[in-house]
């Protein structure tokens, strides 16, 4: 999609210290606190898009409820509202946002160009120093409308806490239905709030952890299709699939390396397994660990230099880490129990993981030398994290004890702030895109 | 209340089962034979068909959690199954290999490959060819029992000989 931006006159000067005289410290708003998370959201008035049909309250309620989401923000009641805007080119009356306490007024406008494209602006203003903190306005398909309202959430988030956004992206999973015993599996795509969610695989076959390219429309993932279960790239646009690799054997657990040249996976050979990449265009296939062990779940660093990945050549299962060339491998998990499914932070500060101890499932973070493990839930069995792409939220899937099913989660790096992710049936194996393009 | 499911693959197996549910129920807790000639259902399957192999040779095997060790009730079972085998040597097998849901997703595949491939070592020791042996791992993508307890979560981490190729 092509995406057409026009700053309309952004007064930057002394925008972020004027927010911090009004919303408390600003930046303590959004900065990471490990051990006192669960900060005051701010107050924000998000008005409907002035529009002449019912988009202007849609695009407005879903960039209300991304802000809402992340935890970080209030929207308020638009019933309390005083200002009615009918000018969004005019600054509003800051005087009727503040007696509401709302510290940030979103304001917008929404007209059809002659060529049917949909054109969006939108204004952030600071209610408590009078003035615009910025200006935009997308051209788009008018069926685009709630990537318009994801990109302006974006936008807003990034003013106001310092940090990129998350809201315009994708989570491709698994949809699962049918009794446990013989459970149909399904590829399945939705926006980051479960919205516009489509099939992407019939429920022929099991599937399982689907990985996002972080370059291309593209996932990777596993399949049982005709009883042989290996790893498939699969094209979003065209649906095209292709088998990765001529392996004498299962292989499972892939993920792109991050510039999307390789898939890093794992091969069962007998009892053991072992990780091999292979590059996409030279289709060269190189193994990167030997043991007689259960070596899977490989996770690069952004940077593409080191992997962290899961074995058991120590008993337990545990974290360790590698040279991207399969150098130097050392062992980085030292708690009680045992951990799996390791995912580097796009950040590259910290890994995330499933932890089995005393017979509960959490899911947790650490920096990457081991050190400074937190756990940000636990109980009967969360698995599975993925980070968001600006690596402040993690999604995973929680299975209940017995009959039921999956469902996915989203936590805060905070460890608060934990929500359902609604999904119109069990759901599990979340792997969140980067930023859309 | 647990649940029992696709335990069988015949219906003698089925009616079994069904029978065993509706036991389970009330007592809540049941352990459930190794394979159908603890069961005394033997004698009524022809000599040579899959449900001689199931009822009276057993199919499955069950292992210790984070195991593939062949145990001591599961190597009489093995046993018994490269007997028959080898009496019956027109017949290729498919052994699947399983995990409980107690463990995460990747390793799980893992670990029933792991417990597919200790099988088919086993057989092949007792006389099965290897190159009668296929191997598949459905980690833990294909519970038979369904429950929240430990007594049930044994009952998945198996290895089931399927006689005549792939598939659950």
């Amino acid at each position: 999609m092509k995406m057409i931006n026009h700053i309309l006159g952004v007064p930057l000067a002394m925008v972020a210290a004027l927010l911090l005289l009004t919303a408390g410290p600003a930046r303590a708003v959004v900065e990471i606190d490990i051990n006192r998370a669960n900060v005051e959201p701010l107050p924000i008035a998000i008005t409907d898009f002035i529009s002449n049909d019912e988009l202007g309250a849609q695009i407005a309620a879903v960039v209300s409820a991304d802000l809402k989401r992340s935890g970080l923000f209030a929207p308020i009641d638009k019933a309390a509202f005083i200002e009615k805007i009918s000018n969004p080119d005019a600054a509003p009356r800051f005087q009727d946002w503040r007696v509401i306490n709302a510290q940030a007024l979103v304001t917008g406008r929404l007209a059809r160009e002659a060529d049917g494209r949909l054109r969006a602006e939108f204004r952030l203003w600071d209610t408590f120093a009078n003035q615009q903190l910025s200006g935009e306005q997308f051209f788009t398909r008018p069926e685009n409308w709630r990537r318009v309202a994801h990109i302006i959430a974006d936008s807003i988030y990034e003013r106001l806490t310092g940090e990129k956004g998350y809201f315009d992206s994708r989570v491709v999973f698994v949809s699962e239905s049918g009794p446990k015993t013989a459970r149909q599996k399904q590829l399945a795509i939705m926006d980051q709030d479960g919205a516009n969610l489509r099939m992407l695989t019939n429920a022929n076959d099991i599937v399982l952890t689907p990985r996002f390219s972080p370059s291309r429309q593209e996932i990777t993932y596993m399949s049982f299709e005709g009883g042989q279960p290996r790893v498939y790239l699969l094209q979003l646009e065209t649906g095209q699939r292709e088998l990765v690799g001529n392996f004498p054997g299962m292989t499972f657990s892939p993920r792109f390396s991050p510039d999307g040249q390789k898939v890093i996976m794992s091969l069962q050979q007998d009892g053991n397994a072992n990780i091999y990449t292979m590059d996409l265009r030279s289709r060269q296939t190189t193994r990167l660990t030997n043991t007689a062990a259960i070596d899977t779940s490989p996770s690069y660093s952004p940077d593409g230099n080191q992997i962290v990945f899961e074995s058991d050549r120590g008993g337990r299962q545990q974290l360790y880490i590698m040279g991207a060339d399969g150098s130097n491998q050392r062992r980085v998990s030292f708690g009680d129990g045992s951990y799996s499914t390791p995912v580097w932070s796009p950040r590259g500060d910290l890994i995330a993981f499933t932890k089995q101890s005393g017979g509960k499932f959490s899911i947790g973070v650490m920096k990457t030398d081991g050190s400074g493990e937190r756990i940000l839930t636990t109980g009967f069995h969360n698995e599975g994290p993925t980070w968001s792409p600006n690596g402040r939220v993690l999604m995973f899937f929680r299975q209940p004890a017995g009959a039921g099913g999956p469902q996915i989660y989203s936590i805060d790096l905070t460890g608060y702030n934990e929500q359902l992710v609604s999904t119109p049936s069990y759901a599990s194996d979340p792997a969140w895109s980067p930023l859309l393009e | 209340m647990r649940r029992m499911q696709e335990l069988a693959r015949n219906p003698a197996m089925i009616a079994l089962f069904a029978a065993l549910m509706l036991t389970g129920c009330a007592s809540k807790k049941n352990n459930l034979p190794n394979n159908a000639a603890d069961l005394g259902l033997a004698g009524n399957a022809a000599p040579g068909t899959q449900q001689d192999f199931t009822v009276n040779v057993g199919d499955r095997i069950f292992f210790d959690t984070d195991s593939s060790v062949i145990r001591a009730d599961a190597a009489a079972t093995l046993d018994r199954q490269a007997q028959w085998l080898n009496q019956y040597p027109n017949y290729q097998i498919t052994v699947e290999g399983h995990a409980d849901e107690r463990g995460t997703r990747e390793y799980n595949l893992a670990l029933g490959a792991r417990r597919a491939a200790a099988t088919r070592q086993y057989l092949s020791t007792r006389g099965v060819a290897a190159n009668r042996i296929n191997t598949i791992s459905f980690g833990k993508e294909r519970p038979v029992a369904v429950c929240d307890d430990i007594s049930c979560w044994s009952q998945n981490r198996r290895a089931v000989t399927v006689l005549g190729g792939a598939g659950s």
